[in-house]
């Protein structure tokens, strides 16, 4: 593999550098540019029949053509053209015309007067739609030019009567693509008589071919992507063709009317067959749900999809979509939904507002019930009733995108999502826990309704259980009884899937912060604290008794009467949980009691400003390190960075930019103590030990480098190239130690193409360096060290401007949790499963960057790229990987283990602009310019393993 | 006139005995073939000697179509065919073929050995009447004889359900059987495209219902099933064999697998194992999940659900058991129910209809204490639910499904009268489509608009398409051609073939018409000023002036002439072709206003 990597390293390699001799040696592409078509000329006359004619073509056709030579080939294709009878040769010339006319660099507007040409000559209705697919080609190569798109427009709408549908199809995606804009445009263009482009593809919606009937509505809506707006009139066409028998054009005129409501939501239209009068996207709206129960689910998937972006509907329309009115031998029943409200909503058992809610069983007046109502009534109903889950799908996520901007709706909807929990398809129930979750705000659960959200709780699922702790999470409940009933199932949860165990804890902990008061009363029973009755203390160890722990003490945090209700060993309790687990308890105002955290507690809302405070006046106090003396500065440097890692550790808000400037100050400590060695003042054979620690420094810093410049989330360009300088001046200080050593250095000039990246910045070494370019390329290497040398001494300290918010990606491995003393047995030469979980903050793509890393202790390193479906995205900035790694290895005579950790990798070339300053330049880039590399972010696990020899 | 007879032998205006003659273009087709359940003597089956009193059915009929297994569709068959005689072909569909002898053989066994009735079908003629039966596949067009041809529709309901499409020519019936439009645990629902019949044939058990969403339903289910469970109760589910039964099983199956249950789930043996066998195999027939996951494993390979033996019952702590039959007045059902009755921790729950007079119905309606055979009474403690699991379309289905089909006529059967009612007055209101629910043995008649094929020449359509066809292609368009009708085939040409065909010579019709003018001029001049009248009047026509003086306008020819008796007015020859009649009546009304006068 390896070998036929480098294989093709040199191929490309070799392929660029004969390019560039192309490039240089000009004449010499002359001489081959008429060589290529002639020789297509030459076989096109050999050709004896269409069939060798048709090989030769598809044979030319595989290689790329350069834009200098296309006009001749073209030529060449024209003339041959004319002379062929054969027409699957002249499809094949014709669609050989379209690709070549997509060439970069080639102006096509030479040709196409011969396009229109053999187009007005053609009999073929097959080699006519190429034709005209070519000039499409060709038109929207030239968008500019609005004499060609008129005289295209011009020729399709001469082929517009052709008998094939296939030629019709092509001469609307013409229209569609290529028709003006603005009328008055077209006016002044030569005179040519005005086209209403849409009113041209509107004629079309009755065309008797329903492909050309789906050709023309897919026509309008790519002039609506263009920016014309299409005429409301459209409207009333496109409701003709929601009839119509063809799935394709249904499907694409749900489209159409969707666009022509978001363009004229207010307008209004009157209601056949009555004498009233509603909105048009009212309107539309009816009539898309209406498609929602469309015999084909590629239309009803559509007609869901599309109704979620429906935002401007009235309220009364929208409340429709969830109603179904039931009946039983024409007696009204009510729905389940409804009877289970009843029961639960506190003491309100009628609202009074239906008609005869109250009544369970009155006879419906035969005459008032509507079958198929027209508007949006049960649209949703059906729609998550659906035979196919991707229509479920669509109809969840549009109940979504409804109810996050209406909360009436939301309220509305709960029921039918909750009711999707139970969907027979995992991910249609992952599916609407998520949309519950995202429209959790606008909403509280009733008991009822909890209850069966919590039944999914005991889901074999990992993800749905996952996703059900995040919704808890965020969840209003109304009472006291649902907050314990909620712990309960948590509980047994836990219980049953003990893996959970963290997810659950920190479910309860926003449980718990969000419903303090309700959690109040319960505090007694939860801790089992009796009034006169010392009881037992609970194991402390046990997950449950720190799950309710943790739920109690998060309420405790805004509730200052509850901890009156703790017995002696919960404050004990509490204390060891608030420093082993301190993520999840929060710091605790307890009276009469001198705990670490009483002193903490009154800093915690104030700290923030202080904090904040403190470091920006360290750092600025960093910037007067110009003026500082070289131990000074050292010393500066050194607590600073010292007060800023401690800062981050205390706060983890400011972690992030903490960490970042440490990391940059660091840099600098580094470069300082390297410019500090002596080395620079001996003749150079005496330092030749001494450089290791410069070497050491520069490398030290690259890396550091790179892990601020890829490992942190909102870094913007300002940090990016303030921290491209400081590598620069690493490679600098690189380039001197080496050019020092090894003396024979004719090369490095070539590093310096670094440089290009930089934007100028004030007194810089970048700055000096641009000065003295000049200078650098004539000198010799010897003299070229010494200017860098000084000017790397001299350049100044540059400010980081701190952005506004800056996360350290990081990733801690769940499991394997390391602790097993059992080791992972397995046969030699087979592989192994390791069910590896972690969770990963702030790492941007994690899909396309995390990597895991196994090392064996034989110091063999595996890199394993997991799968992009590993990879879940539980909330905003947070990744969680679960994946398998496949491990094996040959036999080993005992266990050992072997280290699992993540890697986030890197490419610099995905950051860097590119410059086009150098390539005029005589320095050639010969290096390559993206480096690629990895960088760990998590701390490695050991997996204690043990391959067996195969027996025989 | 054509017209499309139906009439229903039974299911009209009832439930049960499904049996519908259809007359279609001189084609008699039977659908279904059903028995009753609510009868025991000969009203059970439909009056065959209907059709004929005398010879045999296969005359008569062209074929039988049975939509699904349920008795009261296909229960009479046997008797149908075998002891009153029919020899023609049988339609069904696979899995019905399958599983239609194993029910009739069930049904005879309780007629004949428990009740011990005579003169009733054997075994052998269930045999001999399958040997009878064409299986057909979903969406295959079938062709019965020449003209006649079926074809079948998904339709939910119970495994291998269809619906028929019966068509002869241009004409088309549509017939449902029962079918399902929403899906269910197990299956799909009913499918069908625009195919626009002249007639559709539904059923209406459901025609004054509109249901509960079917999740709400399920969930109670698996909640009274879970909670009962959990606290070590168990659970009866006394079912029928077929359909409700997988769906349940399937349902409780996932739920488990979901859940991670490990209490114990039976199936009590026998039929049931054999049909088990069918679902298995009929997987492209079920719905979405179960086609899509069958690759990794067959979702009616159940994990949880295991036989069940008669001594279990007796087994301390919590299960789960299914078992027949469903009304619980026989067989393993009542035998487990009487054990579980006196636990108030267990439960019954009861998923479908029962008949009065079964222990089903008496606990149903709230009987605590229930009097068994020897005098025994049960008291029963137990739990008792009612889930209803039906699988019919409910009003607003049978609404979809008609929208969808877009028939002209629609017939309503297998339903009561009352319900049928309202559902006619609604589709003949909302879909203004006339509708029908004839009684048994009452005859609906259905005109039908005939319509006859014409073949067009390539040639002829071309030569008109030629001439500017705007896209609007529904607008009639006139068009001048030939009627050819040889051998019952018609065909459109245009003239000169036709000619050309028959061998015959064109004539050539002209039509004269003198027209008198008064003039006073000479022939020739007078030719000359109608020449510039109709030059100035006629742009868009070819109008010239020959030298022998007459004028032509396209092929028309006027010619002036003074007649000798007197010189003041002069004779206007007119002569056209038939095909420019338009024209020439045109030109002849015009001359007869009269030229203008000429500048003088």
């Amino acid at each position: 593999m390896a070998a036929h990597l480098k294989k093709r390293v040199y191929e490309e390699f070799t392929k660029v550098v004969q390019q560039q001799q192309e490039e240089i040696a000009t004449k010499k592409l002359r001489l081959t540019k008429p060589s290529k078509s002639a020789a297509l000329h030459i076989d096109l006359c050999k050709a004896t029949s269409p069939a060798d004619a048709l090989q030769y073509l598809l044979q030319f056709a595989r290689k790329p053509v350069e834009a200098e030579s296309v006009e001749g080939v073209v030529r060449i294709l024209l003339e041959h053209y004319y002379k062929e009878n054969d027409p699957s040769v002249r499809l094949k010339i014709a669609s050989l015309l379209g690709l070549l006319s997509k060439t970069t660099g080639f102006s096509p507007d030479c040709i196409m007067d011969d396009a229109i040409n053999i187009l007005q000559n053609e009999k073929s209705h097959q080699v006519l739609a190429q034709l005209l697919d070519t000039l499409l080609a060709i038109g929207t190569k030239l968008p500019e030019n609005q004499a060609i798109q008129m005289r295209l427009v011009d020729v399709a709408c001469q082929h517009l009567t052709d008998t094939s549908h296939g030629v019709r199809n092509k001469c609307l995606q013409l229209l569609g693509n290529l028709g003006s804009l603005e009328k008055s445009v077209t006016k002044d263009a030569e005179g040519l008589a005005t086209r209403d482009v849409q009113k041209i593809i509107g004629d079309y919606f009755s065309d008797q071919d329903p492909r050309v009937r789906t050709a023309a509505i897919k026509a309008m809506l790519q002039l609506h992507e263009r920016g014309l707006k299409l005429h409301q009139t459209i409207y009333n066409q496109a409701c003709k063709l929601l009839s119509d028998d063809y799935e394709q054009v249904r499907s694409a005129a749900v489209q159409l009317i969707w666009v022509v409501s978001q363009l004229y939501p207010e307008s209004i239209v009157p209601i056949p067959s009555s004498n009233e009068e509603i909105r048009l996207v009212d309107d539309a709206f009816g009539k898309i749900c209406h498609m929602v129960s469309d015999g084909s689910w590629v239309v009803r998937v559509q007609a869901a999809k599309l109704l979620g972006s429906m935002e401007q509907v009235s309220s009364h329309f929208l409340e429709q979509t969830l109603d179904k009115k039931l009946m039983s031998d024409l007696r009204r029943k009510r729905t389940a939904h409804e009877r289970a409200k009843e029961l639960y909503s506190s003491g309100e058992f009628s609202s009074g507002r239906k008609w005869g809610d109250d009544a369970p069983k009155e006879e419906v007046d035969t005459g008032a019930v509507n079958l198929i109502e027209s508007g949006a009534c049960g649209a949703f109903v059906h729609g998550l009733e659906d035979e196919m889950y991707e229509v479920r799908i669509a109809a969840v996520e549009a109940l979504c995108m409804l109810a996050q901007s209406s909360p009436s709706f939301a309220e509305k909807c709960l029921d039918f999502l909750v009711d999707m929990f139970n969907d027979e398809i995992e991910e249609v129930r992952l599916q609407s826990i998520h949309t519950m979750r995202k429209i959790s705000n606008n909403i509280t659960l009733r008991e009822d309704q909890l209850d069966t959200v919590l039944a999914v709780l005991e889901d074999s699922s990992r993800d749905i259980r996952e996703a059900l702790h995040e919704l808890l999470c965020c969840t209003n409940v109304s009472t006291k009884e649902g907050i314990h009933l909620a712990l309960v199932e948590l509980l047994k949860n836990l219980t049953k899937y003990p893996t959970d165990r963290d997810s659950i804890w920190k479910c309860l902990k926003f449980l718990g912060s969000r419903h303090p008061t309700l959690v109040l009363p319960l505090v007694p029973e939860l801790l089992s604290t009796h009034p006169f009755f010392d009881t037992a203390e609970p194991d402390m160890d046990d997950p449950a008794y720190i799950a309710v722990l943790v739920l109690i003490f998060n309420a405790a945090k805004t509730c200052p009467t509850m901890p009156a209700l703790f017995s002696d060993h919960t404050f004990r309790h509490y204390a060891y949980l608030r420093d082993s687990l301190s993520h999840l308890v929060p710091a605790l105002r307890l009276p009469g009691r001198k705990l670490v955290s009483s002193a903490v507690s009154p800093s915690i809302i104030s700290q923030e400003d202080p904090s904040q405070q403190f470091l920006q006046q360290s750092l600025e106090r960093v910037y007067s390190l110009q003026h500082l003396d070289p131990q000074g500065a050292q010393e500066l440097l050194e607590f600073t960075i010292r007060d800023l890692q401690r800062l981050g550790e205390l706060q983890s808000e400011l972690a992030g930019v903490a960490d970042f400037s440490a990391t940059y100050l660091r840099c600098q400590l580094l470069l300082i103590k390297a410019l500090q060695e002596k080395l620079w003042n001996v003749a150079a054979p005496l330092y030749l030990k001494q450089s290791d620690l410069a070497s050491a420094a520069a490398k030290q810093i690259m890396e550091e480098t790179y892990k601020m410049e890829f490992m942190y989330s909102g870094v913007e360009n300002k940090q990016v190239v303030i921290i491209h300088h400081m590598r620069l001046q690493a490679k600098a200080l690189q380039l001197i130690v080496t050019a020092r050593t090894t003396r024979g250095c004719g090369m490095f000039l070539s590093k310096m193409y670094f440089i290009t990246d930089l934007p100028h910045l004030q007194d810089s070494f970048v700055d000096k360096l641009l000065d003295l370019m000049p200078r650098l390329m004539t000198s010799k290497p010897a003299e070229v060290v010494k200017i860098l040398q000084t000017t790397l001494r001299q350049s100044a300290f540059l400010h980081l401007p701190l952005p506004e918010q800056i996360h350290k990606a990081s990733a801690t491995i769940i499991e394997p949790a390391g602790e097993s003393d059992n080791p992972l047995r397995f046969t030699s030469g087979l592989v192994v499963a390791l069910d590896v979980d972690a969770t990963l903050e702030h790492v941007q793509d994690p899909q396309n960057t995390v990597k895991v890393q196994v090392l064996y202790p034989d110091g063999q390193a595996q890199m394993i790229h997991p799968k992009p479906a590993d990879f879940r995205n539980p909330g905003p900035g947070r990744h969680r990987l679960i994946t398998q790694v496949y491990l094996s290895h040959t036999a080993w005579t005992e266990p050992c283990q072997v280290e699992v950790r993540l890697l986030l990798s890197y490419n610099s070339s995905a950051r860097i602009p590119k410059c086009p300053w150098m390539e005029g330049g005589e320095v050639s880039p010969q290096v390559e310019t993206s480096i690629e590399g990895t960088i760990p972010f998590s701390k490695p696990v050991k997996v204690y393993i043990m391959p067996k020899p195969a027996r025989r | 006139m054509p017209e499309i007879r139906v009439t229903p032998l039974g299911a009209g205006q009832d439930v049960g005995r499904s049996c519908i003659l259809v007359s279609i273009a001189g084609k008699n087709v039977m659908l279904d073939c059903g028995m009753h359940m609510g009868f025991n003597d000969d009203r059970r089956f439909p009056d065959f000697s209907y059709i004929t009193q005398n010879g045999r059915l296969t005359d008569f009929l062209d074929c039988v179509i049975i939509s699904h297994f349920h008795l009261d569709h296909c229960g009479a068959l046997p008797y149908f065919s075998e002891m009153v005689g029919y020899d023609g072909p049988i339609y069904m569909t696979h899995p019905t073929q399958a599983i239609c002898p194993i029910l009739l053989e069930d049904y005879r066994k309780i007629a004949v050995d428990k009740k011990g009735e005579a003169n009733f079908f054997t075994s052998q003629m269930i045999k001999d009447c399958m040997k009878k039966v064409v299986a057909v596949h979903l969406h295959q067009t079938v062709q019965v004889d020449d003209e006649l041809e079926i074809k079948a529709y998904y339709a939910g309901h119970v495994l291998g359900a269809a619906m028929f499409q019966i068509k002869v020519g241009s004409e088309s019936v549509v017939y449902t059987g029962d079918y399902n439009m929403t899906p269910d645990r197990h299956l799909g629902a009913a499918w069908i495209d625009k195919c626009r019949p002249n007639l559709l044939i539904t059923e209406s058990t459901y025609a004054t219902t509109i249901r509960d969403s079917k999740r709400c339903r399920e969930r109670d289910f698996l909640k009274k099933v879970h909670e009962t469970v959990e606290h070590g109760g168990k659970v009866l589910i006394p079912v029928f064999a077929l359909g409700r039964a997988q769906e349940l099983c399937i349902l409780l199956e996932t739920f488990w697998e979901r859940m991670n249950l490990k209490v114990p789930i039976y199936f009590s043996t026998g039929l049931t194992e054999k049909a088990n066998h069918y679902y298995k195999l009929f997987i492209p027939w079920t719905n979405q999940k179960i086609r899509k996951t069958f690759v990794q494993r067959n979702m009616f390979e159940f994990k949880h659900i295991k036989a069940f033996d008669r001594a279990f019952a007796d087994n301390p702590g919590p299960m789960v058991v299914f078992a027949t039959p469903g009304m619980l007045h026989a067989g393993q059902s009542l035998q487990i129910f009487r054990k579980w009755a006196g636990n108030e921790k267990n439960m019954v729950i009861m998923p479908g209809y029962c008949v009065q007079g079964t222990v089903g119905h008496k606990i149903l309606s709230g009987q605590r204490k229930l009097e068994m055979e020897g005098r025994q009474v049960l008291e029963v403690k137990m739990q008792v639910e009612y889930m209803s699991f039906s699988a019919h379309a409910d009003a607003k289905g049978i609404m979809q499904l008609v929208g969808q089909a877009e028939p002209e006529n629609v017939l309503l059967v297998h339903g009561e009268a009352k319900k049928m009612e309202f559902l006619k007055q609604k589709i003949e209101q909302e879909l203004r489509v006339s509708c029908y629910m004839p009684a048994n043995g009452e005859t609906v008649t259905l005109p039908t608009s005939l319509s006859i094929p014409v073949g067009i020449s390539l040639g002829l359509l071309k030569r008109e398409m030629a001439q500017g066809l705007l896209p609007e292609a529904k607008k009639p368009r006139l068009l001048h051609g030939t009627l050819i009708m040889k051998d019952s085939n018609f065909r459109l040409v245009s003239s000169e073939q036709a000619l050309k065909e028959l061998g015959l010579a064109e004539h050539q019709l002209r039509f004269t018409c003198r027209v008198h003018l008064h003039d006073t001029r000479k022939e020739q001049e007078t030719a000359l000023r109608v020449y510039s009248h109709l030059k100035s009047i006629l742009k868009e026509h070819c109008v010239q002036h020959l030298p022998d003086g007459s004028v032509t306008v396209e092929s028309i020819l006027i010619q002036a002439a003074a007649p000798s008796e007197d010189p003041g007015t002069k004779v206007l020859l007119v002569s056209w072709t038939y095909q420019d009649e338009e024209l020439g009546s045109f030109l002849t009304s015009l001359l007869k206003k009269g030229l203008p006068q000429a500048p003088s």
